[in-house]
């Protein structure tokens, strides 16, 4: 049993193909694989390394590496709130105590109900329209507090 | 490629484009202080210690990554580079913990000497510093993460050089960490490697770690004592209740055949010195059982029995089995001994290849030996049998390193498909038993490709073609290939106008085989008649003795009265019936009570390699020294035991060990006016790598005598040999062997990475490893 869907298998193994090293494709893959199943547990580990030929502990070194990368469940919704210097000047210090209060988290934590995660995160590009968030792949700018708490809920409701 | 000429502190210098800069630098004696930089592992400029200022480039570079080209201008003393050095260190002590008085690494730490050089005794960083307590990763390896400098040269060697991949990093930047293949220990081949090449003490070893400090040990450079390839190992000991104890060993010097590399035994199996279960008293059966005895009561027994048996029976009545684990010198003296003390041809030893019958195979050929530096530096390697990463490690690692570094093919023929396959240009795994068939197959025989059958054969053949026109190459062959299939090799060989080898286990069976432990051939496998030896020994049995096998069909039969079993458990390995020895008068040499010794009359306790002087040759014919590290009272180096034995016996000692002739250095003729100039001579002698030779109990006195009339090691350079190099002997090219002698006779001792014989079961350390796998079927039988 591999444990991402079928489909993406095939994708993988179609897509290899124009990797002329494969481990170039590892960390696309991870990515995939975190995108389906939330988190990239020991058997995506497992089954990711034998699909690159690379021995589990060099994927995980490379997950580690990475914070975009995680092997522990995040929330349906991942809440990214930039700190750095820009939005920094721009509130975000306000920003980020306003959602670990509005969601009851700390930072990398998780919802009871699974929902939402949070964590801060360094310069997501987006400096012109400080301060900024990334729920999931969605960027959301120019943010109050209030402003957030709208994106929250539409989230929620979702 | 091409000269260009680069300037170092004014300096002129030529040296080939591309070569690295910090490297330039070391020839002309210039330090440029480096951590990560290995030699032989890829580049990682991780440290920034090595940073030097080159003219006309905006920021100071990594010398460790730069190649040279023409007209560089580098200055490595400058005010801004020695702050940069002073920076880096500032920043590496940031988190260090600074534990230099327990730490292992102390005394000899890369990071104490570049501190203690460059300085950074003050520290900006106030803040607390991480700590992590220190894990154990596997029975060898410990990690203390504070002390790490992330060089990562330990991931570089476990992986690139050993290919075994174990260790990595993980997470980045202030956060990165070592970690091991299995989350929180190590499963790998415990080589230590990765300990012996962390500059600082972040990896310690289960066998040394808080023991000692360096500089209360006194390093003795020896050669190890397990496989059959010789490393070169540098024991630590330190003076101890019962004597001098091994505390650790390296390659502290990286030098001869192995540079770094040791494997786990060579590393951390001397603890079997130290073993609760040595043997420290000699035994003797009184009333059925062995008793402690004297060594006075124990050497007159043996003696005047052996000379008993001998007067009333003959020579014939006796036996001797010697041991694949003593020096050349006491091969030699114990099968002088056979011949001319007992007047017996009844010698054999547990035979682990056919060297004989590749000696008889070479005759009337081109064909020469390689040694292990060849298989560093050949072209091609064609390995036919054996399994190097567990029974050859050294081979292994030379295989592996010379495809690596020097882009050497490999042609791997197996039954099996070993880790070697990894490194080879093409693989064939053939039936079991038709390695010889393989061989001729590729030699152009094409009769015996149904033999290997259809798909090892489109393999082999394909083989075939790759290896025409092969320069420059060695084939290795296993103790699959005996008897007269050895000469199929040797053909292959000739058609590659290849060197060849043959792999034989334990540290000294192939000085065992050159000096003549053997019922039908003499040292430097010479016939029995051979007027080398009659010329200088007097008349010798002629009629070639008893193998092992027929020495216990005789000893059923009451015809062999007596034996003596120097080093070796023929009980285990060659499956001997217990009752079959009753009747026999048997005297065994051992460390350990082993099912052999615990069947003797008489238990003499022997001194093992690491406790005595003397040579070794290994598998692949290089000669090494031994030396004395370790001591337990009590024991006797075999040398001296069979000496005592033939001075009680009457004989006169100075025909066994001749102390004329050769290069020696008298003491009493250098004794002068003064007093104490003996002493100071003899310091002297020390000093220039020399031995002051004065007793009979000196084994140099044997090598003269070996040099002098064992063909093939006449060449080697007693000097070269005395300073610790290897110097390649060639007894199979110059003897006669014998194709005749019996393949049966040839039992492997499949030794893995974790056993080495008997002597492995008394090693804790491998024991803790193979308890910590519990990965030992339960139906392989104890290894001896
Ligand atoms: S002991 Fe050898 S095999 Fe094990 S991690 Fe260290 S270098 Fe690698
Ligand atoms: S453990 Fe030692 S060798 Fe490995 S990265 Fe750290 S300092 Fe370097
Ligand atoms: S490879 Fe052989 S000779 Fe070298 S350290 Fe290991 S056991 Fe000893
Ligand atoms: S600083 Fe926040 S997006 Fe760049
Ligand atoms: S030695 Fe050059 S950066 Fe480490």
């Amino acid at each position: 049993m591999i444990p991402v869907s079928e489909q993406l298998d095939h994708f993988f193994t179609e897509k290899m193909k124009e990797y002329p090293t494969q481990r170039s494709f590892l960390v696309p893959m991870l990515l995939y694989a975190q995108d389906e199943l939330g988190c990239l547990s020991n058997q995506a580990v497992e089954y990711i390394a034998g699909k690159a030929g690379l021995s589990q502990l060099e994927v995980r070194n490379v997950i580690s590496y990475y914070s975009m990368l995680t092997t522990k469940p995040r929330g349906r919704f991942h809440v990214q709130v930039c700190t750095n210097i820009c939005c920094q000047l721009r509130g975000a210090e306000d920003l980020f105590e306003h959602c670990k209060q509005r969601l009851g988290i700390g930072h990398k934590g998780v919802t009871s109900d699974e929902q939402f995660s949070l964590e801060e995160v360094e310069c997501i590009g987006a400096c012109s329209w400080a301060p900024a968030a990334q729920v999931n792949y969605d960027f959301h700018e120019n943010l109050t507090p209030e402003k957030m708490d709208q994106v929250l809920d539409e989230y929620r409701s979702r | 490629m091409a000269d260009v000429t680069i300037t170092i502190d004014g300096n002129k210098v030529t040296a080939p484009a591309g070569t690295l800069l910090i490297e330039v630098c070391k020839s002309i004696g210039t330090e440029v202080p480096a951590f990560c930089y290995y030699p032989g592992l890829s580049l990682q400029a991780a440290c920034r210690m090595c940073l030097v200022e080159i003219e006309k480039m905006p920021k100071m570079q990594t010398a460790c990554t730069v190649p040279i080209s023409e007209g560089m201008v580098v200055h490595t003393t400058t005010d801004k580079v020695r702050q940069a050095r002073k920076s880096t260190l500032e920043f590496l002590l940031g988190n260090h913990p600074l534990d230099c008085p327990v730490c292992d690494a102390g005394g000899e730490c890369e990071l104490q000497d570049m501190t203690f050089s460059y300085g950074a005794a003050e520290s900006k960083f106030m803040e607390a510093k991480l700590h992590r307590d220190e894990q154990q990763w596997s029975p060898v390896v410990f990690f203390d993460r504070p002390r790490c400098i992330l060089c990562y040269r330990c991931v570089r060697v476990c992986g690139e050089a050993m290919d075994v991949w174990a260790l990595g990093v993980q997470n980045r930047g202030s956060a990165s960490i070592i970690a091991p293949n299995e989350g929180d220990h190590l499963e790998c081949e415990e080589c230590g490697m990765c300990i012996d090449i962390c500059p600082v003490g972040a990896l310690t070893s289960g066998a040394y770690r808080y023991k000692t400090r360096p500089w209360e040990m006194k390093h003795v450079g020896t050669t190890c004592m397990h496989c059959g390839d010789g490393c070169k190992t540098t024991l630590g000991v330190r003076r101890h209740e019962t004597g001098m104890q091994i505390v650790r060993g390296d390659n502290r010097d990286k030098s001869g055949i192995n540079g770094d590399f040791l494997c786990i035994k060579g590393r951390y199996a001397f603890d079997v010195t130290h073993s609760d279960e040595r043997l420290t008293q000699p035994l003797v059966r009184h009333e059925g059982r062995l008793t402690p005895a004297t060594w006075e009561a124990a050497l007159e027994l043996v003696a005047s029995t052996f000379k008993r048996i001998r007067d009333e029976h003959g020579g014939s009545a006796i036996g001797v089995i010697g041991s694949n684990r003593t020096t050349n010198e006491e091969n030699y003296l114990l099968q002088k001994f056979a011949r001319v003390v007992l007047g017996s041809n009844n010698i054999d030893h547990h035979r682990t290849a056919d060297f004989p019958a590749l000696a008889a195979a070479l005759k009337n050929t081109q064909v020469r030996t390689a040694g292990m530096r060849d298989v560093f530096n050949a072209k091609t390697i064609l390995l036919i049998g054996n399994n190097p990463t567990d029974q050859h490690p050294l081979l292994a690692w030379q295989i592996r390193n010379n495809v690596r570094l020097h882009k050497a093919r490999l042609f791997v023929v197996n039954a099996q498909d070993i880790k070697l396959h990894r490194q080879a240009t093409a693989f064939a795994q053939v039936p079991s038993g038709s390695e010889a068939f393989a061989a001729a197959f590729l030699a152009g025989n094409d009769s015996v490709g149904e033999s290997v059958g259809g798909d090892a054969r489109n393999a082999l053949l394909a083989m075939r073609q790759a290896l025409k026109g092969a320069e420059e190459a060695v084939v290795i062959f296993g103790s699959e290939i005996r008897g007269a299939q050895v000469k199929a090799a040797v053909n292959l060989a000739s058609a590659l106008n290849a060197k060849i080898a043959c792999l034989g286990d334990y540290a000294n069976s192939r000085g065992a085989a050159d000096m003549g432990l053997y019922p039908d051939l003499l040292p430097g496998y010479a016939q029995t008649s051979s007027e080398i030896f009659t010329g200088h020994w007097g008349a010798l049995p002629e009629q070639p003795g008893w193998n092992i096998e027929q020495m216990v069909n005789a000893a059923r039969d009451g015809q062999l009265r007596a034996l003596l079993c120097v080093g070796s458990n023929p009980v285990v390995r060659y499956n001997v019936d217990p009752f079959v020895l009753q009747k026999t008068f048997l005297v065994v040499n051992e460390m350990f009570m082993t099912e052999t010794a615990s069947l003797a009359t008489v238990v003499l306790p022997a001194a093992c390699a690491y406790e005595k002087s003397g040579t070794f040759t290994n598998t692949m014919g290089d000669l090494q020294v031994v030396k004395k590290a370790g001591d337990l009272a009590g024991t006797k180096p075999d040398f001296e035991i069979v000496i005592e034995i033939a001075d009680r016996m009457g004989f006169d000692v100075r025909k066994l060990v001749s102390l004329g002739g050769g290069t020696r250095a008298d003491m009493g003729q250098s004794r002068g006016a003064q007093t104490g100039e003996a002493d100071r001579h003899a310091v002297w002698l020390e000093a220039q790598n020399l031995e002051p030779r004065m007793t009979p109990f000196d084994p140099a006195a044997v090598l003269d005598e070996i040099q002098r009339l064992v063909p093939g090691y006449g060449e080697a350079s007693r000097l070269n040999v005395a300073a610790g190099n290897d110097e390649h002997t060639t007894a199979l090219e110059a003897g006669q062997g014998s194709a005749t002698s019996d393949p049966d006779l040839v039992v492997p001792s499949e030794d893995t990475l974790f056993t080495s014989g008997t002597l492995g079961r008394y090693s804790n350390t491998l024991h803790s490893v193979i308890e910590s796998r519990r990965k030992v079927p339960a139906d392989k039988k104890t290894p001896v």
